[in-house]
């Protein structure tokens, strides 16, 4: 049994092909992340299954039933607006009613299941109060209590955190995260931020111009990304990506040359051919400032984050390094410096971008 | 209130200026108010009298001859009928312009602002003789129809431009939440829009009050408006200048009280979409 099924799904704007066939499958409590840049097609794809927008091609089932053209509000689901969308002429508790009652539901009923789900928010205290006297993240938290109230089978977030400020976020994450386990309800989830995507999934879709490139728990994608886009969205800071060349085989081990002159030493590979060009993924905080190191370069940034400090180091014309060093590191701009990488730490994608694993 | 406009009050030569825009644009109004008053040789007498013993003259003269009550009850039936038919038929229509738009929406609002540069004489032969078929000359109905479907452009664009207003998200969101496009209209779009098709309101209905073209040409006696009941005092007689503004002061002076205690609802949905 699937919560939700998308089958080879097209969606067509005149001549644009804006969604080249999707497939996705999702199972019942589990929270999805669509993540990509901005038009990558994870909001299309999410006011697809929605039924705000029309679907091209291909097929959407919820819960095995075929939805493709059942109407927005017949399929079951509760959306989260970017914008929130509240009604603003209506207080709080009518915002939360509203789908109650226009499936019919009597007041009483309604005012019970509204009270239920304020109180699931802590929203008691602002029933009466109108959106616009409400703060971004009370109003955050009516557009969520609306969806509660439905008791959909499905919750759709498009970027919902994406119009608070950077603390409220953080907060909001933790909260949204609590309530999925505490409703144990279906989520999908659309952001750009590829933090909130590693945070909360379970799952999290990479998508890119209307196709998904990987599908994966946050620590399949960060550890084993399928390919190079992968491998530098998912990650902050985002993960090196070098191309280098082989030019030595020997004992089991290959050397690449990056730039002009530094080196990576990697265990053989049968994909690591003698003058073959390919490119090489190493994560920030794979790399340590080592004198023995055979990666050498200059301090062009440092920055300074408390917790840690991060390093930005030219290593050749046009080719930088970041650096995750710890935070006490008294490196300074300008000081030439030799790098090592932690063993087996590198990735290598092949000349098309995709992994070598 | 922004800090622009209460400078704009403080500059003394905008009041200045604004009070010389307002008398100059309101004199003949009040000239045509004291000349009610008047006696017909005071009204005609050159130089023009300030001072003169006013008389009531005029209108005793006005009702003898025309049934005031009777065409002022015909103005209120045809402009609140129409204004209410039309802001009904319009706000379908501009819903789906607004939120539904087809790449022929554009094209069809010109063309049903592109009616209003016709000449309604081009079509007056046509529509008379479809209402002498229809045996509707002279009848309220026919001036309410033909009242509200001349309206009717600009009330579609004016809610158009109200509704543009709203975000769709909020729609959608109505959407989801089981409203079909009625419902959005009844629940969410018109509560929205309220001071926006209260103002579209109150214009149409003063359009509608003002209208004399039709009202003279197919109606008379029985479903004429003001409008006619003061055009009947400029004929081959002569011209009656003291009648003729007895009979304008008592026409207007319904629409401007009700404009009067209305102005500020007018003012502030014609400014909605600015202050927003």
């Amino acid at each position: 049994m699937t919560a939700l099924a998308l089958k080879n799904i097209h969606k067509q704007y005149g001549p644009v092909v804006a969604m080249k066939g999707i497939d996705l499958q999702v199972q019942p409590e589990e929270f999805i992340v669509l993540v990509g840049p901005s038009g990558c097609g994870k909001s299309t794809l999410l006011r697809m299954i929605a039924g705000l927008e029309d679907i091209t091609s291909g097929e959407l089932y919820i819960d095995n039933v075929l939805m493709n053209d059942v109407e927005a509000d017949a399929r079951g689901l509760a959306m989260v607006f970017q914008s929130y969308a509240l009604y603003p002429h209506m207080t709080v508790a009518d915002n939360m009613g509203f789908a109650l009652k226009m499936a019919g539901v009597p007041k009483e009923e309604r005012r019970q299941k509204v009270l239920a789900a304020a109180k699931i928010l802590q929203l008691e205290k602002l029933l009466d109060r109108t959106p616009r006297q409400l703060s971004g993240g009370q109003r955050q938290r009516v557009a969520i209590g609306r969806a509660i109230v439905r008791r959909p089978k499905i919750f759709l977030f498009d970027e919902p955190l994406s119009n608070l400020d950077a603390s409220l976020r953080v907060q909001m994450r933790i909260e949204l995260a609590e309530l999925h386990r505490k409703l144990k309800a279906t989520m999908i989830y659309v952001t750009h931020d590829q933090t909130e995507a590693m945070t909360m999934a379970d799952r999290i879709v990479v998508l890119r111009d209307g196709v998904i490139e990987q599908v994966g728990s946050p620590l399949e994608l960060y550890n084993r990304p399928a390919n190079t886009f992968v491998a530098g969205f998912i990650g902050s800071p985002k993960m090196n990506l070098l191309s280098a060349e082989v030019v030595e085989q020997k004992e089991g081990t290959a050397q690449m040359r990056i730039g002009e002159s530094s080196f990576l030493t990697l265990p053989a590979h049968a994909g690591l051919a003698q003058g073959r060009t390919l490119t090489v993924g190493v994560r920030p905080e794979k790399l340590q400032q080592d004198a023995a190191g055979s990666i050498s370069g200059v301090v062009a940034v440092v920055e300074h984050l408390g917790g840690e400090t991060l390093c930005y180091v030219d290593i050749a014309p046009g080719i930088r390094l970041t650096v995750k060093l710890e935070a006490m590191s008294t490196v300074q701009v300008g000081d030439r410096t030799r790098l090592a990488l932690e063993p087996g730490a590198a990735l290598l994608f092949d000349a098309d971008g995709k992994a070598m694993h | 209130m922004k800090p622009g406009s209460t400078r704009t009050k403080r500059d003394p030569l905008r009041t200045v200026l604004g009070w010389l825009v307002g008398i100059g644009m309101s004199f003949p109004v009040f000239w045509m108010a004291l000349a009610a008053f008047k006696t017909e040789q005071d009204a005609a007498a050159i130089p023009p009298k300030f001072l003169f013993a006013p008389t009531l003259e005029n209108f005793v003269a006005m009702s003898e001859r025309v049934n005031y009550f009777h065409h002022a009850w015909n103005s209120i039936v045809v402009s609140f009928a129409s204004t209410l038919i039309a802001i009904a038929l319009a706000a379908p229509a501009a819903y789906v312009m607004a939120f539904h738009a087809s790449k022929f929406t554009r094209a069809l609002m010109l063309w049903m602002l592109s009616i209003r540069f016709m000449p309604a004489v081009g079509a007056l032969i046509p529509i008379y003789l479809i209402l002498v078929a229809l045996n509707l000359i002279d009848t309220r109905f026919a001036l309410v129809v033909i009242t509200c479907l001349s309206n009717l452009p600009l009330i579609v664009w004016m809610l158009y431009s109200y509704f543009k207003e709203v975000p769709a998200e909020i729609l959608e969101a109505g959407r989801m939440d089981g409203a079909r496009p009625l419902r959005q209209l009844w629940y969410l779009l018109i509560p929205l829009t309220l001071p926006g098709i209260a103002s579209t309101g109150l214009l149409g209905m003063i359009l509608a009050w003002n209208e004399a073209f039709w009202c003279i040409n197919i109606t008379a006696t029985n479903a004429g408006t003001l409008a006619l009941a003061i055009a009947s005092f400029a004929n081959s007689e002569g011209q009656f200048w003291a009648k003729l503004s007895a009979a304008s002061l008592a026409s207007i002076a319904p629409i401007l009280v009700f404009g009067w205690f209305t102005q500020r609802q007018l003012v502030r949905g014609l400014t909605f979409g600015a202050v927003k």
